[in-house]
């Protein structure tokens, strides 16, 4: 199966906590008038201009312990070599906003809008964020409708550059998903274009096995750590896990 | 209230209008430039810089200021037409080889500007030889490289390696920020100085000027 869909706009529509975060503006802080309405500007600046398309293709589990090997620089161990031996089924993914919003992000920087062209950036990363959330949504859906999924099940995705996963997986990555499909290509560096793009591999399986020690030597480094609260929100869909680790 | 600090406190409000009108009306009024720009703007820039850093005001209204503040020198700048724009240093700044994320690098160069720094952007992209070509042309005093990418990283120390080459290390002092980075990685690579956010990276930058000045 191989999949291209277009997100609507209000499925990629970012939480408002999501997009202050990025701007350091602490969750609950009441905002000045000046900086809500450059949120509301922003905002509607990236349903303007963002067009949020997915492209899914499954891979069998052979397949992809093959793809992942990469060029041979993933980290010893990583959370992702137990995972996929426990999973039910995988998919690779790419994820993108469009090119017209990092546009838009420049122009507004050159014309000294810098406060609204940073705000616009945080909205398009937590739209990009939430365009991938919505791409683990519609697998789910793909194999709810083949009967392969159970909504006691998750799906969480994993990306090239976290978890030990080395940047230049996405070589391998690109080769059998094709995202050009959907206008990414990547860069020698391994970038995306557009920038506003996220790739990376969709697990489904029982919620147990995305539950890992976070003690791996990357994790201290990693300053995203946005596994805990995806996993936390995946847990918390059914029940509580008292597993050490990301919890 | 005395027109440099109305200057200073429309510029804290962000009101870049409002800065525009009252620089020309300093200059109007024979106020010296120099003043305009070091009491007024910079002077504005400064304690949006301590409050940010206080968390009492977060970032877009610091970029809000910033814009209050280039439109600010803008007035100024053909009456340094001779001499030009006074600075404090002059900064090379850009992303590194193979990264092509520019956010966290523009608003360290906006910050830069605002403090008083005249600052070359070589955008992204940029490969050791051009950093190091560029700030020995240009007689920079610092170059700011930016990463969001860990692949990218070892690129950095390829430039700070090709400053001891040409013998620059203690000219050209250099300082390294971006998401993946530390104050460690920097140490490891032989970099001066870390910049973990837009604020912190002037402060260092400063400090970084300083010392090269009393040496």
């Amino acid at each position: 199966m191989r999949k291209i869909l277009e997100i609507p706009l209000d499925e990629a529509r970012p939480d408002q906590d999501a997009i202050l975060e990025t701007q350091g503006i602490p969750s609950g802080k009441e905002l000045t008038e000046d900086v809500k309405a450059l949120l509301e500007r922003a905002i509607d600046l990236f349903l303007e201009f963002s067009k949020p398309k997915v492209a899914i293709s499954d891979i069998s589990i052979p397949g992809f312990e093959a793809l992942y090997k990469g060029e041979g620089l993933n980290e010893q161990d990583t959370p992702l070599d137990e995972i996929i031996t426990k999973a039910d089924d995988l998919a690779l993914f790419a994820v993108t906003i469009g090119e017209r919003v990092s546009e838009e992000i420049d122009r507004l920087f050159k014309a000294n809008e810098f406060a609204l062209g940073s705000m616009l950036d945080s909205v398009a990363s937590a739209g990009t964020d939430k365009a991938a959330d919505t791409a683990e949504s519609r697998y789910f859906d793909l194999l709810s409708e083949k009967g392969r999924i159970t909504s006691s099940k998750g799906v969480l995705r994993f990306s090239p550059g976290y978890c030990g996963w080395h940047m230049s997986g996405q070589e391998k990555l690109f080769e059998f998903l094709r995202p050009e499909d959907i206008g990414i290509s990547l860069l020698e560096s391994y970038l995306m274009k557009p920038l506003k793009s996220i790739s990376g591999v969709l697990v489904a399986g029982d919620k147990d096995i995305f539950v890992f020690d976070d003690s791996y030597p990357f994790c201290s480094e990693c300053r995203s750590r946005s596994c805990h609260k995806r996993i936390r929100t995946l847990l918390k869909e059914s029940r509580s896990d008292k597993k050490k680790g990301v919890m | 209230m005395d027109i440099l600090k109305e200057i200073s406190v429309r510029l804290q409000q962000g009101d870049d209008e409002r800065v525009c009108e009252l620089t020309r009306q300093a200059v109007e009024k024979k106020v010296p430039p120099r003043a305009i720009l070091d009491e007024g703007l910079i002077g504005g820039m400064n304690i949006i810089g301590e409050r940010y850093k206080a968390h009492e005001i977060f970032l877009p209204q610091v970029l809000l200021a910033a814009k209050a503040m280039y439109a600010g020198t803008d007035v100024l700048r053909p009456l340094f037409v001779k001499e030009g724009m006074p600075a404090i240093g002059k900064v090379v700044i850009g992303s590194v080889q193979g990264d092509l994320h520019d956010i966290g690098k523009n608003l360290v160069g906006i910050m830069l500007k605002g403090a008083g720094f005249e600052v070359i952007d070589l955008g992204n992209d940029v490969p050791p030889e051009r950093f190091v070509e560029t700030a020995e042309k240009e007689d920079a005093a610092v170059i700011g490289i930016s990463a969001l990418l860990t692949t990218t990283m070892p690129v950095m120390k390829r430039t700070v390696d090709l400053l001891e080459e040409k013998g620059l290390r203690t000219k050209i002092r250099t300082i390294i920020g971006g998401a993946p980075i530390s104050e460690e990685f920097a140490k490891q690579i032989g970099a001066d100085a870390y910049g973990y956010d837009s604020t912190n990276a002037v402060e260092s930058v400063k400090r970084l000027i300083m010392a090269n000045e009393s040496d």
